[in-house]
């Protein structure tokens, strides 16, 4: 897998001595101390010896004095600011806000590219959303053991969601109503999305079944059933704009308070087009980007990649990407890594579909993620964990250095 | 707008010559050095040709055999100057299996592209009993996975000295070597130990772990006596990391290895920071103290206090993945479970591909086997990974068969079937355009499981019969012995 090529290229840099002494040794055999002084004053001389064969042939400046006290040198970072931040973003409102919710979540606000900077942790931690469905969908072993019980009954769900889990967000996705599934009307949707609302008090992420046409239709009837609660409709797409229904639900949402979230598939054209569309509808406050996450093994590396990108085109400027970003790490299922019986060295699925879905979310985390839609408990569980550990700037202290390498395991 | 964040004036050293980043360089900066013989023994049409493709990394300065001669020597040396990376490469290990660390030339894989993927090495130690010691180096080297057709393994052994005892850890070295071809890295603190290890591996090249503020004279001389790269370390000092470095290279020790300290627990924001800080520096700003591959040791989480061995095996797999993210030019892990190892082995291939390589691949009919007119017909998506991985299994499984892409915008059939790219109608529109009707004497095609939804409508858009696959590709050779001859 090395490029041995490359290296070869590589091992011919040239050594960068300082000027003057390589000044002082050009094509001289021997040294003499005498006629200069240094105030580093511990200087050895190194007298070549035979004993290792060299490779090359002795260079002229082969000679070197060899330093026998430590340098001292500061390590220092160098201040890196950017001209612009990511917008903030605020879903759920309280009864004071004319929702009905007891808590808000904020997300967006930053001014850097994530931990990129050490004293510059992010202005609000990522919140993480969990799943329900409003139907019995294939979901893996590993998964359904946690929510076996709940699975038909989408606010009994939501509740296991924020009381055992943790949820700050519930996603209630609505897959029932696809045409090409059981094809439910807006009505029922609008009754389930009202069933979670009154057992949860957390702010709700609305998923659709992808249907342009139909899509529009539930989001529009669900964005004025929950007047002023600030749902995150998930989501608006640029087939929307083509099947002209795009307009119905950007209205609906800034008439009725909520907001949306653009989904476009790894193409940060398609993601700033969608935008700019939606600009035309609604404030920019209200709206939260979907860059489309991929299972690792699966395209990650995309994902991890157009995240980067983004974030740091909006850091600079571009003022079409300065939106929060959203990420499904529940996709993560879809590896057959994640959820396949393998052969025993490749471990348990149990244990090998969360650390998928984990690191699924853990990656795109480092790439400045601000909501997580997510499944498995220990996923959860560790993001939460993760998040807190990365917003403690406190430098190591030298007790905690362990010595791994005489460790007896 | 400018292209780079802008930093304070005061932040660069005024003496700092500032280099040029490869996405500064242009091919013509490159073509002036070059020979311009359009001699082609580089197998490019011409000079200009061949300097593109170098400043795309696409090829090295060694593919062009004039350059190397000494009419040339000046030019091979400014090209060398004008071209090196900021983190410099580092290679340990001897023969076909040596590795090569670092050669970074950015900072965001979007950039450019990474090169030399992060070798995993995985620990053995001193203490453990012959047959344990043997039995590990031999599962090291054999552990595997084949992902999409390639096959990904672990790739050097870290021998620990857990006995502090010269003769000891000179043995537990013998034994390996003749246990593994796989590269080496020699873990002692106590120079008279490392320099008994390196005696029993002379010819094995090693990567020597490490000089501390305690011993770095004596290891810097058995790195020079040995021809060794040696590793620097200064967990979470950064300050003494740097003084530790630059007296190092002054002393004559160039191939450099620097250990900031990984911490799995409290200091992992630290950790994050010191490794993406030294990287940034780097790469952003050429400072050459900085550019020296990282060494990231997910095992040190093995030495807190924890001791449930799931919840150690846990935190190493997220400790090695967010370093692997994080520019960790390589690894020591202690873990050897299936589940810790599969997702930073995957990770890393996918990191280190090219990001410029497009996300979808042609649409169109492939064959596999040798395909006739009983032959199955399949169709999937167009997203480079969704294809990979299908054209995977079915040559896994010796299918003879016919594959259609349909063209859904690079996206898999999961999304492409939610975002309705791949529905009836642009399933029909493949199966026309290939013209696979008039190859088979039958009418039956193959959709992914995930789009089972689709078959009603498929079935009336194509005229075709509709039979569900299976929802992941692997499970297609049993598919077809339970599913093909009975409905063909």
């Amino acid at each position: 897998m090395a490029d041995s090529k490359r290296n070869r290229m590589d091992g011919e840099m040239i050594l960068s001595l300082p000027p003057q002494i390589l000044e002082l040794l050009k094509g001289v055999q021997q040294v003499e101390l005498k006629n200069f002084s240094m105030e580093i004053g511990d200087l050895e001389l190194l007298i070549p010896t035979s004993t290792a064969p060299s490779l090359h042939p002795p260079a002229a400046h082969a000679q070197k004095i060899k330093p026998v006290t430590l340098f001292t040198e500061h390590f220092t970072r160098t201040p890196v600011t950017f001209p612009a931040k990511i917008r903030e973003v605020t879903l759920g409102a309280t009864r004071a806000e004319g929702g009905s919710r007891s808590r808000t979540v904020t997300i967006g606000g930053a001014t850097s590219p994530a931990f990129s900077d050490f004293f510059a942790p992010p202005v609000h931690p990522p919140a993480i959303a969990l799943d329900v469905f409003d139907m019995e969908v294939q979901l893996p072993k590993v998964l359904k053991d946690n929510v076996r019980e709940v699975m038909n009954d989408p606010a009994e769900w939501a509740r296991m969601n924020v009381k055992k889990f943790g949820a700050d967000i519930v996603t209630v996705h609505l897959t029932s109503t696809d045409p090409l599934f059981r094809n439910t009307t807006p009505a029922e949707a609008c009754k389930t999305v009202d069933a979670v609302l009154q057992a949860v008090d957390v702010p709700l992420i609305i998923g659709g079944c992808g249907d342009p046409r139909k899509d529009a239709a539930v989001f529009s009837e669900i964005a004025a059933m929950a007047e002023g609660e600030r749902l995150l409709l998930n989501s608006v797409t640029l087939e929307m704009a083509e099947a002209k229904t795009l307009e119905k639900v950007a209205v609906a949402a800034r008439v009725n308070g909520h907001v949306l979230l653009g989904f476009t598939g790894l193409e940060l054209n398609s993601a700033k087009e969608l935008n700019r569309r939606l600009y035309e509808y609604l404030p920019p406050e209200q709206i939260v980007m979907d860059l489309t996450t991929v299972a690792l093994g699966y395209g990650l590396e995309y994902s991890f990649s157009i995240h980067e990108r983004a974030r740091y085109a909006a850091l600079m400027g571009d003022t079409e990407l300065q939106h929060p970003v959203i990420s499904a790490s529940t996709n993560a299922w879809g590896a057959r890594e994640a959820w396949m019986q393998m052969a025993p060295e490749y471990g348990s699925r149990e244990l090998r579909g969360p650390i998928w879905e984990t690191i699924n979310a853990l990656t795109l985390f480092l790439a400045g993620i601000d909501i997580y839609m997510m499944m498995h408990p220990a996923a959860v569980l560790t993001l939460r964990e993760l998040v807190g550990r990365l917003n403690d700037t406190r430098p190591v202290r030298p007790e905690e250095v362990h010595d791994w390498v005489s460790v007896r395991i | 707008m400018s292209m780079e964040p802008t930093t304070p004036a005061s932040g660069q050293p005024a003496e700092k010559k500032r280099r040029k980043s490869i996405r500064e360089i242009s091919p013509i900066d490159v073509y002036k050095l070059l020979p311009k013989t359009n001699c082609r023994e580089c197998r490019e049409s011409n000079c200009m040709a061949f300097s593109t493709r170098l400043v795309n990394g696409e090829v090295v300065l060694v593919d062009c055999p004039p350059i190397l001669t000494e009419e040339y020597r000046e030019a091979h040396a400014q090209l060398i100057e004008l071209l090196a990376p900021p983190v410099r490469a580092v290679t340990f290990g001897s023969g076909p299996g040596a590795v090569t660390i670092g050669g970074k030339y950015v900072l965001q894989r979007h950039e450019f592209t990474y090169h030399n993927p992060s070798p995993i090495a995985i620990d053995v130690h001193d203490l453990m009993p012959e047959q344990e010691l043997l039995d590990r180096a031999k599962t090291i080297g054999e552990f595997s996975y084949n992902y999409i057709g390639r096959i990904l393994s672990l790739n050097a052994i870290a021998i620990r000295c857990s006995s502090k005892d010269a003769e000891t850890f000179r043995d537990a070295v013998k034994k390996v070597v003749t246990a593994s071809q796989l590269p080496l890295i020699l873990c002692a603190h106590d120079p008279h130990v490392m320099e008994a290890g390196l005696s029993a591996c002379r010819e094995r090249t090693p990567l020597i772990y490490a000089a501390t503020e305690a011993n770095w004279k004596q290891m810097a001389e058995l790195a020079l006596q040995y021809r060794c790269p040696l590793v620097v370390s200064a967990p979470a000092d950064m300050n003494l990391l740097r003084s530790l470095t630059k007296t190092l290279f002054e002393y004559g020790v160039e191939d450099l290895v620097l250990d900031p300290g990984t911490f799995g627990e409290e200091g992992l924001a630290a950790t994050i920071a010191n490794f993406t800080g030294l990287r940034t520096e780097a790469c952003r700003n050429f400072d050459e103290l900085s550019g020296f591959p990282l060494l990231g040791i997910s095992m040190t989480v093995w030495t807190g206090s924890e001791i449930s061995e799931d919840v150690l095996k846990w935190k190493e797999a997220i400790t090695a993945s967010m370093l692997l993210s994080r520019y960790a030019d390589m690894l020591i892990m202690h873990s050897m479970d299936g589940w810790v190892l599969l997702p930073q082995m995957i990770w890393r291939f996918n990191i280190y591909t090219d990001p410029r390589k497009p996300v979808s691949v042609e649409p169109g009919l492939r064959t596999f086997g040798k395909p006739d007119r009983n032959s199955p017909v399949l169709v999937t998506t167009n997203y480079a990974l969704t294809f990979f991985t299908v054209e995977s299994d079915l040559k896994a499984a010796n299918l003879d068969s016919y594959l259609i892409i349909v063209d859904t915008g690079g996206l898999s059939v999961e999304s492409a079937v939610a975002g309705r790219y791949f529905n009836a109608d642009s399933i029909a529109k493949g199966l026309a355009e290939c013209n696979v009707a008039s190859m088979v004497n039958h009418k039956t095609l193959i959709i992914p499981g995930l789009a089972a939804r689709l078959s009603g409508d498929a079935e009336e858009a194509t005229g075709w019969k509709i039979l569900v696959g299976p929802k992941d590709s692997s499970s297609l050779a049993q598919f077809f012995r339970n599913r093909w001859s009975s409905s063909s």
